[in-house]
């Protein structure tokens, strides 16, 4: 077994402290009893209290959570569909232009992805609400996936998808029963990597929601503008700490299934 | 047919949602601001022939005499590549120390990564107002080694623009960086190491080469959404940190001027369509070599 230098030692630590010590400060500061987020004065939960009453919080986070499984759905589908026709389809029409459409949403700045969103939907009379946010947020989190799924359908061994053909599977057989069990973790990291996305999203959202939908972060938003306060801290610890749960899940299932066909080879 | 239906779903599903708003910007762009909703004239409605009559390039001369638009353009580049840089050089060491770690470390070391990114950008980057703030915990901490004086003013300035972007944006520089040095052949630096060729030189000769496609990728990771960033010059910055993102974000929403919003929109993307389209093809060609 190979041993880490010292220097690579020191960049892993000091790395990982610059990463994580924010966010623990962060967590820290939300069990603080002082309404100042700079002075300890005390362990105290009333800031978990506080934000659970917040009756705005919680309609935020209601909607927010609608617009994020229903977006990240769609997009997985959308995405999956994506990936497939980028590797499998060959050359068709206006190739270039689609994978350009594929790759460039993945760095757009937020602020004209917005801008050009709001745009049209007012330049078609769409009323602006959750259908807005989800149109606008399966849009850019589909090629997230798309790229996620494509990496997956590169790696994988063509010759399954032939042999199933060959035998007599029909193309949409040979997807369902060969292809897309293998491709199933990337697509199940695809939707969680959509989910997390919308659930994250503020630019976007800001300028194609209406009054009716206020997303979380909108409202987190807005209330960080005036400074920091304990109930945003307790809320970013709650939510820190279901995504620290669901991708130490992930993970952990990914290690299993990986651990299991080691083993299943022969 | 299938097919047909394949490629057409999501082909069509970007081209209405991704393509066409870009050409609708472009359109409002050229038109003039009005009092109603929505701000701006002439409308499709008016007919099409009078509408491109009423078309002109006013908004994109009003940018060129105004100082606050160049030089927020300017600002934006000058602060993207900073921070692309800053990035580059914390990014960097600890992809390289996690491509040299042993193999069981790896995937954990993954998560470590990855797992921030996860996490809620704006919650991220208001973690630290707490910690840059006056009587900030940086300041407290600085104060208690005995490193300064008194407080240093930290927040609200670009030095907090820097510490965000490079904050924000690292899992992007480390990740891909990290995927080239995973692939690169171990055995290769242990050649050079026999043939008497020394650390920083079979470093220099053979790692930094064989990892460039993933530094190439990171910094326009990095670069290009920076270039835009609204978030944290808001929240980080003061009132003289000019970014451009920022710029069209007020425009839109305090001023409601909609056609300079989307002037200042098409421009910015004028200049990231280079580095859009060098990405692009940075991306294609190891979509190809993956092959």
């Amino acid at each position: 077994m190979k041993r880490l230098s010292a220097f690579n030692v020191v960049s892993l630590t000091l790395g990982f402290a610059f990463l994580y010590i924010p966010i623990l400060i962060l967590v820290i500061y939300s069990f603080n009893e002082s309404r100042l987020v700079t002075v300890w004065a005390g362990f105290s939960t009333k800031w978990y209290g506080e934000m659970l009453s917040n009756q705005g919080f919680m309609d935020a986070a209601w909607v927010t959570l609608q617009v994020a499984v229903l977006s990240s759905t769609l997009a997985t589908i959308l995405g999956t569909m994506a990936a497939y026709v980028l590797i499998r389809a060959g050359r068709f029409w206006g190739r270039t232009l689609f994978s350009g459409m594929i790759y460039a949403p993945l760095v757009m700045p937020e602020v004209i992805t917005g801008l050009s969103l709001l745009l049209l939907f007012i330049g078609i009379g769409l009323e602006r609400g959750v259908i807005t946010v989800v149109l606008a947020h399966v849009t850019f989190s589909m090629c997230f996936v798309s790229v996620v799924v494509s990496s997956r359908l590169m790696s994988f061994d063509r010759s399954l998808e032939e042999a199933a053909q060959d035998l007599g599977a029909s193309p949409f057989d040979t997807f369902r029963l060969v292809t897309l069990p293998i491709i199933a973790p990337a697509v199940i990291s695809g939707w969680l990597l959509a989910f997390t996305l919308s659930l994250d999203d503020l630019v976007i959202a800001s300028f194609t929601s209406g009054p009716s939908a206020t997303t979380l972060p909108m409202k987190i938003w807005s209330s960080v503008r005036l400074g920091v306060s304990p109930e945003i801290n307790a809320l970013s610890t709650v939510l820190i700490g279901l995504v620290t749960i669901g991708v130490i899940c992930a993970s952990l299932a990914s290690k299993h299934e990986s651990l299991r066909r080691r083993n299943g080879e022969p | 047919m299938k097919r047909f239906i394949l490629i057409g779903v999501p082909y069509l599903w970007l081209l209405a949602l991704f393509f066409v708003p870009f050409l609708i910007v472009f359109k409002v762009s050229l038109s003039d601001y009005a009092l109603s909703i929505p701000p701006y004239t002439p409308q499709m409605k008016d007919g099409l022939a009078e509408m491109f009559a009423a078309f002109d390039f006013e908004n994109y001369v009003f940018l060129t005499t105004d100082d606050l638009y160049w030089k927020a353009y300017l600002s934006s580049l000058k602060i993207a590549v900073i921070s692309t840089l800053l990035t580059l050089a914390v990014g960097y060491p600890i992809a390289y120390a996690m491509g040299r770690a042993p193999d069981a470390w790896r995937a954990t070391l993954m998560t470590l990564v990855i797992l921030p990114f996860w996490t809620s950008f704006l919650i991220r980057v208001y973690a630290w107002m707490g910690i840059l703030a006056k009587e900030g915990f940086l300041n407290q901490f600085l104060l208690w080694l005995g490193v300064i004086g008194e407080p240093l003013t930290l927040l609200n300035t670009n030095t907090a623009v820097y510490i965000g972007i490079v904050y924000t944006y690292l899992p992007f520089m480390i990740l891909p960086i990290y995927a080239s040095l995973d692939r690169m052949d171990g055995s290769l630096l242990e050649a050079a190491e026999d043939l008497g060729c020394s650390r920083l030189a079979a470093f220099w000769l053979i790692t930094w080469p064989l990892s460039r496609p993933g530094v190439i990728a990171g910094c326009f990771l990095v670069f290009i959404p920076a270039l835009g960033e609204f978030v944290i010059p808001s929240i980080l910055g003061g009132s003289d940190t000019l970014m451009i993102g920022k710029v069209l974000f007020e425009e839109f929403f305090s001023n409601r001027d909609w056609p300079v919003a989307s002037t200042v929109a098409v421009i910015l993307l004028l200049i990231l369509i280079i580095p859009i389209v060098l990405f692009q093809r940075n991306q294609q060609k190891q979509v190809e070599a993956g092959q």
